[in-house]
């Protein structure tokens, strides 16, 4: 017990030891992330009334982001199925960066769905009284909050044990390794579910929801993945190879050709049919009655979604640049498709046939940066622990055995250490 | 990146060497840094000092049980708990009741097509006795003016305006809580804030709701709102007048939505948009009850709901006259009129 206290402890302190530019990165990620939550707490006092919702499109920013980072919480599936079932062992170095992704993204999540919430305060009603089996809203509560522990476990027990100097015995993560792979494709299935199962709305209520949100999901997920392992390999001494950036490239190779033909098997039953359900489509793609404010956004999306998927095709997307922009590419075009682009037009028009535009305000978006600025700073403070405990320069061991002064909090103590 | 990682290596043993005159100085800026984080936090949480009394809950709203699992003592305490808090937000002494649903009755809503002139008096008389926020304005009623010859909403006027209704060429399709016998809003809740009663009427404990809006996402007839800000209401519009399940005040963060003013129509009279509609289109009561008005209607009129085709099996029906609608003879005192 006094060995995992001190191993907190000592998480807590190197989380604040740095060079110059992890300080500045740093400090402005807690800033942003300071400034978002001045902005919840005037939404606290206000009400929603400070974000652009209304009666007529009662999801926007929270929702969409949440959307999209369910879909990000996938790259830690992504990595782990080709080691744990292919044995392709390329990726094997780097699956834990992908499931503190994921710790840090579903921590995210649960923070997007906390801040839409009108009555934060009773949050405790989930507990007391839990509408389980019949609103999926509960499914996604359990899915969501089960892949987070599983994640903290997986992630928690393999550095803590490379933090002990002992080899972590297969028997308590291998298995939570398998049920967090079957979990990560029920996250995303139960959270399309939760706008699928909507009867009164058309342009949600259609079976290609749930796989298109994989498809994009696997894409996103790994390639945020491949920029992220880059800049562990700039910042930090911990080896990533060429070969795992590659692998991960297959895979959103793969996703993002599946991602296109589902959006064109979409696209075609809704324009072809040309019913009256399509009307929340042709505002998305055309604008409705001169409302044209998703139309720009998600023309965009398709076009980076097609550049990224031509870039990713060409042999020229083994160099990492060309690599790096059809990333972001995917990243970006994803984003806006699976969070603005999937949310708002299921609202627009309302089902009794108004049509209302959504604008955020500048609250909501603070709100949204606080939010991503929180987890970004998340994340890199769990990789910077896990690098050097990983690599064992950080160990219970060796702490003991280090002369007083040293142990002493203080960064430059530490930085020697490393 | 390579020279990145230089840096470190090089900068390690130098620190290494001037520990404890570092640490001094280390130990002052991690000082001023902590005061800085600090006061950071607190500039980030300086607007909650805004937040009113009635924002933050007490302990027993805090653990306040839902309204199905109340005993009878516990409901006398948070009724008077309620009573209190209205008081002193309104000034008005108000009267909470909580009538049970009645043996037997089934509580149906028709509304006649062929007469409804458009005039959206139904809606601010629901506002009225309803205690819906005035600023920002929640109305549960919303009156489409539909064009003749479709029944598709999404070539209606939400927001027609002329000096005089009706206007000959169209008709008006006012469209309300639908009080589903499998309501879709009922079955997303996540923690089950909203329920159908034995009378049929799906009702919200506002106490309950933690305002995520899945409800409302759910709903194929735009029927619920939600407070996106305090309710306003002026004193002396408040109704006093209330029922627990119905149309007591609320606060912000919750739904709302149209109860067929259970707090009047469960003691027996009519809800206050059958009421106050100067046609006659708006026709109330027990399906249930061969005898009732809307029975007859259900038997003898052409009648449709609205998005049948959603399974919601609504409560709430649309009928047409044979005779003595608007549109082929006006109706006078003594002229032919509705056979309802």
């Amino acid at each position: 017990m006094k060995k995992y206290a001190t191993f907190l402890w000592d998480c807590f302190r190197l989380s604040f030891v740095g060079d110059w530019r992890y300080h500045l990165w740093m400090t402005i990620l807690t800033l942003v992330a300071l400034f978002g939550l001045y902005a919840y707490c005037q939404q606290l006092v206000y009400g929603l009334v400070t974000t652009g919702m209304t009666d007529q499109v009662s999801w926007g920013l929270y929702i969409a982001n949440f959307t999209y980072l369910v879909g990000l919480a996938a790259a830690a599936a992504m990595l782990v199925i080709p080691v744990y079932v292919y044995r392709n062992m390329h990726l094997h170095d780097v699956v834990i960066f992908g499931e503190l992704l994921a710790v840090a993204v579903i921590i995210m999540c649960l923070l997007f769905v906390m801040a839409d919430l009108g009555r934060p305060d009773r949050f405790m009603h989930l507990f007391w009284r839990f509408n389980f089996p019949i609103s999926m809203l509960t499914w996604d509560v359990i899915a969501l909050n089960g892949y987070l522990l599983l994640n903290l476990h997986i992630c928690g027990y393999l550095v803590y044990c490379a933090y002990c100097g002992r080899r972590p015995s297969p028997l308590f993560y291998v298995p939570f390794v398998f049920i967090a792979i079957v979990w990560a494709i029920s996250i995303h299935t139960v959270t399309a579910f939760l706008y699928v199962g909507l009867g009164g709305r058309p342009f949600w209520n259609s079976a290609i929801i749930a796989p298109r949100f994989l498809a994009s999901a696997f894409a996103a997920g790994p390639a945020f993945i491949i920029l992220t392992l880059q800049v562990v390999r700039g910042c930090t001494r911990h080896r990533v190879s060429n070969d795992a950036l590659l692998t991960l490239r297959r895979i959103v190779q793969v996703a993002m050709i599946i991602n296109l033909f589902l959006l064109a098997c979409e696209v075609f039953t809704e324009f072809y049919t040309d019913s009256a359900h399509v009307e929340s489509a042709r505002y998305l793609y055309f604008g409705l009655q001169g409302h044209r404010a998703l139309v720009p956004w998600i023309w965009s999306a398709v076009a980076m979604n097609l550049a990224a998927t031509a870039l990713l095709v060409l042999p020229a997307s083994r160099g990492l640049r060309v690599l790096n922009v059809a990333c972001v590419l995917s990243i970006v075009g994803i984003w806006i498709e699976k969070g603005m682009g999937l949310i708002v037009p299921a609202f627009v028009p309302t089902p009794l046939g108004e049509v209302v535009e959504y604008f955020p305000t500048s609250h909501e978006i603070a709100i949204c940066l606080g939010i991503w600025a929180f987890g970004l700073l998340l994340y890199t403070i769990f990789v910077r622990i896990s690098v050097p405990v990983l690599a064992g320069e950080l160990t219970y061991e060796k702490r003991a055995a280090a002369p007083r002064v040293e142990a002493a909090p203080t960064r430059e103590g530490n930085l020697a250490k490393e | 990146m390579a020279h990145s990682r230089e840096d470190k290596h090089e900068s390690a043993p130098h620190s290494g060497q001037a520990a404890p005159e570092v640490s001094r100085r280390g130990f002052l800026a991690q000082g001023t840094a902590a005061l800085a984080g600090a006061s950071a936090v607190a500039a980030a949480l300086s607007p909650l000092r805004h937040l009113a009394p009635g924002d933050v809950p007490t302990v027993e709203e805090f653990f306040q049980k839902h309204y199905k699992e109340m005993t009878d003592e516990e409901k006398r305490q948070v009724f008077a708990r309620i009573r209190q808090a209205a008081e002193k937000r309104f000034g008005v002494e108000l009267d909470l009741a909580d009538p049970p649903p009645m043996d037997g009755v089934e509580f149906v809503y028709g509304l006649n097509i062929s007469r409804c002139i458009g005039c959206r008096r139904c809606v601010h008389a629901c506002v009225e006795e309803n205690n819906q926020s005035r600023a920002p304005e929640i109305q549960y009623i919303r009156v489409l003016q539909m064009e003749k010859g479709s029944i598709n909403v999404e070539t209606a006027d939400h927001h027609y305006d002329p000096p005089l209704v009706p206007d000959a060429d169209k008709y008006y399709m006012p469209v309300q809580c639908h009080q589903c016998a499998k309501p879709p809003c009922v079955k997303v809740c996540p923690v089950e804030a909203t329920w159908q009663e034995p009378d049929g009427i799906t009702v919200i404990d506002y106490d309950w709701c933690i305002g995520c809006r899945y409800c409302e996402a759910a709903c194929p007839y735009w029927a619920r709102r939600f407070n996106f800000a305090e309710p306003e209401i002026p004193q002396e519009e408040l109704n006093p007048n209330t029922a627990y399940l119905s149309n007591r005040p609320r606060q912000k963060g919750v739904m709302e939505k149209c109860t067929y003013c259970l707090q009047r129509t469960r003691v027996g009279r009519m809800p206050a948009c059958v009421e106050v509609c100067p046609t006659g289109s708006r026709k109330f009561g027990n399906v249930l009850d061969p005898e009732s008005e809307v029975a007859y209607i259900l038997q003898h009129k052409r009648v449709y709901v609205l998005k049948e085709d959603v399974g919601t099996i609504p409560r709430f029906f649309y009928y047409f006259d044979e005779r003595g609608s608007r549109y082929r003879e006006p109706i006078t005192a003594d002229g032919p009129g509705g056979d309802a």
